[in-house]
């Protein structure tokens, strides 16, 4: 019954819009040139559909792939930090500096600097996909319950064996709820970066259709494009949130049902 | 044979608290000694520096060579993503001992808790009671010498406490380990000990000495018996005695 209604509401919701905003269309008699309706988006979805296929293709790919290095490099330097007060101090601003840091601003340098699209493409979208991670974790691993550190000292434990049986796997609900932000941000990331490529780029990614539509005045390809956008992201924060769910499964509280 | 000895121990915080002063203490093979104090006595502190998880600031501890400790918490400190067999064994685990050995001894320890069956539980699906059993369970497999307790039943209510209690006597009296058990309840300390060192505050330092002759585990009915209550009231007069002073 709770789960129907998990799913019916939002569902139910949608509906209302999507109707509600085709018969305004209509109704208001609104050129798709302004607002194109659903149906109309739609057409164009399903007409465009091989070549908006390899646009969220690309685009995907360059997100994944700029998650997949955030979740490395971003990983990898949280454990570092993690290592010592001293290395997480002198970092750590740094992380800060280019997480806020527009990648709008730093994009076109990128551009300039990497010869390879693709690469700086990446480059961009994992600058924004990194710091949730990085941040994330490090607040974990430094999370270790004080009992539990005394107990692994007590039975004399080694850094590595603490790290790993300890400090690793109590920092994983940490990394896995910076990984569902990281998910969406290496999206937007990719896009954005698309976006400013503009036509200098190879041009094939879902921002690019957008641009392109917009030259060439077909609105509801814009819409449509969007829409795979908005997609794309919902797909990726679902399936993060899979395996949270499946990573997590019986020990953490986040991942329990409600009882009774 | 004396497993740990304190000479003149004293622990001071950076904090500039002092949190122990002059404690003379001579822990011998196999018995269950308890300490007793209000909170903010040390009684925790002096548990630690016995353990070795800290250091005395003065004075000198002096430890038996063969000598196998076992740590239980105030809670049970379970590792949450790990079963209760994984918990149990993670002190072999850490020592290095070969993994089927390791499977063998924590399942041995959660039937000596009377847990077995629950080898594949969670933390999470356990009572507060059966988790604190896991935990002794965890300071069982090493098979210590010495086992220091730090009040691992406060949390708990009246009866698990209780029945606890007992089976904490069998497992006692079963197998020769030595037991250091902090708390605050007098009746608690009454129920299990063969020696009571009565701690007073400020700072914190034993202040009296009482021995429990009384046999382990102890009879059925002891706790309502006319013996116990003496030896409580007794207790009691000792303890406020040593809060006054």
């Amino acid at each position: 019954m709770r789960r129907w209604a998990d799913w019916l509401a939002p569902a139910l919701v949608g509906l209302l819009v999507v109707g509600g905003w085709e018969a305004a269309v209509r109704l208001l008699e609104v050129p798709a040139y302004q607002v194109p309706g659903p149906v109309a988006i739609a057409r164009a979805l399903v007409e465009d559909w091989p070549l908006f296929r390899s646009s969220m293709l690309v685009t995907l790919r360059i997100a994944l792939l700029a998650l997949l290095l955030a979740v490395t490099l971003g990983g990898l330097l949280a454990v570092l930090f993690a290592q010592s007060r001293w290395v997480e101090r002198a970092f750590f601003p740094y992380a800060v500096v280019l997480q806020v840091t527009p990648v709008v601003a730093i994009a076109p340098l990128i551009l300039i600097w990497v010869d390879d699209v693709t690469l700086s493409l990446l480059i961009c979208a994992w600058i924004v996909a990194f710091f949730p991670i990085l941040s994330n974790t490090v607040l974990g691993l430094n999370s270790a319950d004080r009992n539990h550190v005394e107990l692994f000292r007590l039975y004399g434990a080694t850094r590595w064996q603490t790290l790993r049986l300890l400090r690793l796997p109590g920092a994983l609900p940490f990394f896995l709820a910076g990984l569902r932000v990281a998910g969406g941000l290496a999206l937007i990331g990719a896009v954005v970066a698309e976006f400013v490529a503009g036509a200098g780029g190879t041009g094939s990614g879902l921002a690019f259709r957008i641009l392109e539509a917009g030259y060439q005045l077909k609105i509801p390809r814009m819409f449509a494009a969007l829409a795979l956008i908005s997609a794309l992201g919902i797909a990726i924060f679902a399936v993060l949130g899979l395996v949270q769910h499946l990573l997590l499964g019986r020990w953490h509280e986040s991942a329990m049902r409600p009882e009774g | 044979m004396t497993l740990v000895a304190l000479d003149g121990v004293g622990k001071r915080f950076a904090s500039g608290t002092e949190a122990l002063r002059g404690v003379d203490l001579r822990i011998e093979r196999g018995e269950f000694l308890s300490l007793l104090g209000p909170s903010g006595c040390g009684k925790s502190t002096l548990l630690r520096l016995i353990a070795g998880l800290a250091e005395p600031s003065s004075g000198r501890i002096t430890r038996a060579a063969s000598r196998q400790v076992g740590f239980v918490f105030q809670e049970a400190t379970l590792l949450p993503w790990s079963d209760a067999l994984t918990n149990v064994r993670l002190p072999l685990r850490l020592a290095g001992v070969a993994r089927a050995e390791q499977e063998a001894r924590a399942a041995e320890a959660l039937a000596q808790v009377g847990l077995g069956g629950f080898e594949r539980a969670y933390p999470r699906e356990l009572s507060g009671g059966m988790r604190m059993r896991v935990s002794i369970a965890r300071a069982l497999v090493t098979r210590p010498s010495l086992l220091l307790m730090d009040e691992p039943f406060a949390a708990l209510d009246e009866l698990t406490r209780h029945r606890l209690n007992d089976d904490l006597l069998a497992l006692w009296a079963g197998s020769g380990v030595t037991v250091v058990f902090v708390t605050h309840s007098v009746f608690e300390s009454v129920y299990l000990s063969s020696r009571i060192l009565v701690m007073a505050a400020r700072p914190g330092r034993i202040a009296a000495e009482l021995l429990v002759e009384e046999p382990a585990p102890r009879p059925a009915g002891f706790r309502t018996s006319a013996g116990y209550a003496a030896l409580c009231r007794r207790t009691t007069e000792t303890l406020e005695g040593a809060m006054r002073a």
